[in-house]
């Protein structure tokens, strides 16, 4: 254990966003993710950065659009609603291509909804969310080590393809504490930027940060030029946990803290002797759709594992090509499933077996 | 191997999150894996606080407790809503000052501690969390231990240093009663 | 000899205004302000959504073009990033500023956000084509007040200057107006001062430009330039609504 500490799963992504390189936080409080403004406020003045409480979720984002252009590392962190307000500025920075990190800790909605813990923002997420076609990379945490962990690399994916990388988080993860070893994180430094709007210094044309294109046939070919990095990005960054698939009959595919439930479903029917596995999507966009379609023919049926009325599921049917059966176990509204329920549906599906 | 699941329950300002995070430290120091998750949101402001702490050989699943091993209750309303929770054979330690009933069930095993009784006849009323934990980790064989010392200066922090011995002398008390 | 040149710090480009409206002229006085400060190679420009969308375009230091209303949130970033190198401006029409971007305004003001903030007020959306702004004036007709401003119905218009001198954050408001050459010169000196602010951390300066838009208020340029001295400065009184630097100055 020789460095592991006991951090809540929101203050490790807040100091492992500082590990990271960011020295610029935007926020406005909101239930469940206010840990993280609270440790950057307690921060960043210290190490000459910059917490900065907003006046809204809109002008935060719009903070960290002015510190992107900079090149800067810089993130805000919010909560399903506040997402919905900052979708406006996560289209602009899409259309712009400046890298940014942001953080959506879900809560139940929606509308105001409630505060626990939530999935039901997979949709708003994994296709962009605001206007216009574009993508952010999700990056899916099913504990504080790897809220850590997938901090570091959403400021690197970030830099890399110039673009949003968010963390999907629900409540649960972002209240609960568990080691984590935060001296073990390595940062890759931040690339050259020399689009930056820092100044020209007189020696050079201006750098230009923008998403306004007037000219269809330009607008056009800068959508299908964002599209070929998207491209690139599904070839290379897709992440997954594969459990205990070998022989598996019947997948579970579950994120976040669904995938921790369905583990221990999926251990208890191991015992009944019933082949279960559980694909873990890491990156919910890219969605890990090889190792899906591997699996047709071999699983028979798909269980997706959802806090939400079912979203997921359409991805995972879509990566399948809808060759098995399909079975949603979700709660919603703040509830998580418990292990009983999930294992309650595995054993469903074992009775019905292959087609 | 063994997986071992606490559920702490009482008022908020009891001193819930605290003691369960007392827990969760030592088994991070027994090299354990572990994880800790409170209640969170408005009914922490004075209402019900409570908190799952898992102790196991193993990586942790599911960070939530609906069936502990151990329940830890501070008051009468968090016995009425857990008590039928405890999976049989389990133990259920209670500040007997604030819960006058006894538990219904006879497949567990009950500490009843006067915690609260306790605390403010020794002077410190703040601290009958601590006393039942005295309880809750002698009972485990775990007190004293190197590991509570350690996971306690842990749990409090530097600047409040000045307050390590009477949270000693708290552990101390429920341990010997 | 010179007697006349067009500032560095402005790019040699036609610019896309119509004819007769003072967004050039605008231009020019901040272009003129960073020349003579020296201060183009560090300076970022904030473009809104309106006429001056493009604006990025015309200006030769780094800009960055924000969404609507958002550009003093968008500058508090850039000078947050860098607040000893970064002088960053905000060129914003009274849409952008005064309505869908009032918190921004507001919030930049009561931060003494150490920025300079251009107001373009012609009491009018050019850009979509002519609609009511939030700084119309009572019986103005546009296309979303056919029957003139209905204060009943739409309330009244918003006196940026007078409101933002209630906010102590605030460092520096001035309103001007760009429809003679008395008043262009005015505006200039005012223009310069606030960017000179930003150079000496004097934090938030605003100057409000009373501006023409001789398309939608259907008027030739001439007759434009005569509404602004006929209907808009009265509604709108021209001066410094506030100068902390000064006042503190005063008070020793």
């Amino acid at each position: 254990m020789a460095n592991k500490v006991l951090m809540k799963g929101n203050e490790a992504i807040a100091e492992a966003a500082i590990i990271a390189g960011c020295r610029h936080y935007f926020g406005y409080p909101i239930t469940p993710q206010t840990e993280i403004a609270a440790y950057m406020a307690k921060k960043m003045p210290k190490i000459g950065g910059t917490f900065l409480q907003a006046e809204s979720e809109i002008a935060a984002i719009n903070m960290v659009y002015g510190v992107a252009s900079t090149g800067h590392r810089v993130m805000t962190s919010s909560s399903s609603p506040g997402i919905s307000l900052k979708s406006e500025g996560l289209s602009y920075l899409a259309g712009a291509d400046m890298p940014a990190f942001v953080v959506n800790v879900q809560r139940g909605g929606p509308g105001l909804g409630g505060i626990q813990p939530s999935q039901a923002d997979y949709f708003q997420s994994t296709r962009g969310g605001g206007h216009g076609d574009y993508h952010m990379i999700v990056l899916a945490p099913a504990s504080v080590e790897e809220m850590a962990a997938l901090t570091v690399k959403g400021f690197e994916l970030a830099d890399e393809y110039r673009m949003t990388s968010m963390i999907l988080a629900d409540g649960t993860i972002g209240q609960m504490m568990e080691p984590v070893d935060l001296d073990g994180l390595k940062v890759n430094p931040a690339p050259e930027k020399p689009w930056a709007t820092v100044g020209t210094d007189c020696k050079r044309f201006h750098n230009i940060t923008n998403s306004l294109s007037l000219v269809p046939t330009e607008l056009e070919q800068q959508n299908f030029d964002r599209y070929k990095k998207y491209d690139v990005i599904k070839e290379k960054e897709v992440m997954y946990e594969e459990y205990m698939m070998d022989d598996a009959e019947i997948c579970i595919v579950a994120f976040g803290i669904a995938s921790r439930v369905s583990k221990n479903a999926i251990n208890e029917a191991r015992k009944k002797g019933i082949k279960v596995g559980l694909i873990r999507p890491i990156t919910l966009w890219p969605f890990p759709e090889k190792v899906l379609h591997d699996t047709v023919g071999k699983c028979h049926t798909y269980i997706s594992v959802e806090m939400s009325m079912g979203q997921m599921i359409e991805d995972v049917k879509l990566s399948t090509e809808c060759r098995g059966k399909y079975v949603l176990c979700n709660r919603a509204g703040g509830m998580i499933p418990s292990p009983e329920q999930v294992l309650a549906a595995i054993e469903e599906a074992n009775k019905g077996g292959a087609k | 191997m063994s997986t071992n699941n606490y559920l702490f329950a009482g008022f908020g300002g009891q001193g819930i999150l605290f003691a369960g995070k007392l827990l969760a430290y030592k088994g991070l120091i027994d090299e354990k894996q572990v994880s800790w998750l409170p209640s969170y949101g408005p009914e922490m402001r004075g209402g019900t606080a409570s908190c799952s702490v898992i102790v196991s050989d193993t990586p942790v699943g599911s960070p939530i407790v609906s069936n502990p091993d151990t329940l830890i209750v501070m008051n009468l309303p968090s016995l009425d809503r857990y008590e039928d929770a405890v999976v049989p054979g389990g133990t259920i330690f209670m500040d007997s000052t604030l819960i006058e009933r006894p538990v219904k069930r006879d497949d567990v095993t009950v500490y009843a501690v006067p915690a609260t009784r306790l605390a403010s006849e020794n002077g410190i009323p703040t601290l009958a969390n601590m006393i039942l934990m005295g309880k809750v980790l002698s009972v485990m064989g775990e007190y004293p231990s190197d590991s509570v010392e350690a996971a306690l200066g842990k749990v409090i922090s530097a600047r409040h240093a000045d307050k390590l011995d009477i949270n000693r002398r708290a552990l101390q008390l429920g341990a010997e009663y | 000899m010179v007697v006349f040149d067009k500032p560095h710090a402005l790019a040699d480009i036609p610019l896309h205004y119509c004819p007769g409206c003072t967004h050039g002229i605008v231009h020019r006085l901040v272009a003129e302000a960073i020349d003579e400060l020296g201060i183009e190679g560090r300076t970022i420009g904030i473009a809104p959504v309106g006429c001056s969308v493009m604006a990025y375009d015309y200006f030769n230091c780094d800009m960055i073009e924000a969404a609507h209303g958002r550009a003093p949130a968008v500058a508090t970033g850039v000078k947050r990033a860098d607040p000893d190198r970064h002088i960053v401006f905000t060129y914003q029409g009274d849409g952008d500023l005064a309505s869908i971007g009032m918190a921004e305004t507001v919030h930049a003001a009561a931060r003494n956000e150490n920025i300079t903030v251009i107001f373009i007020n012609n009491a009018i959306y050019g850009m979509t084509g002519g609609q009511m702004a939030p700084t119309s004036l009572p019986g103005q007709v546009t296309q979303t007040s056919p029957y003139g401003r209905d204060t009943n119905h739409c309330g009244f218009p918003i006196r940026v200057c007078e409101m933002l001198s209630q906010v102590e954050g605030a460092g520096y408001l001035e309103r001007v107006a760009v429809n003679n050459v008395k008043n262009v010169k005015n505006a200039k000196k005012a223009i310069l001062k606030a960017f000179k602010n930003q150079v000496e951390g004097k934090g938030f300066s605003l100057v409000e430009v009373i501006s023409s838009c001789p398309t939608n208020w259907g008027l030739t340029p001439k007759k434009a330039l005569e509404w602004i001295d006929e209907k808009m400065i009265p509604y709108y009184p021209l001066g410094v609504y506030k100068d902390r630097a000064a006042d503190e100055e005063a008070a020793k």
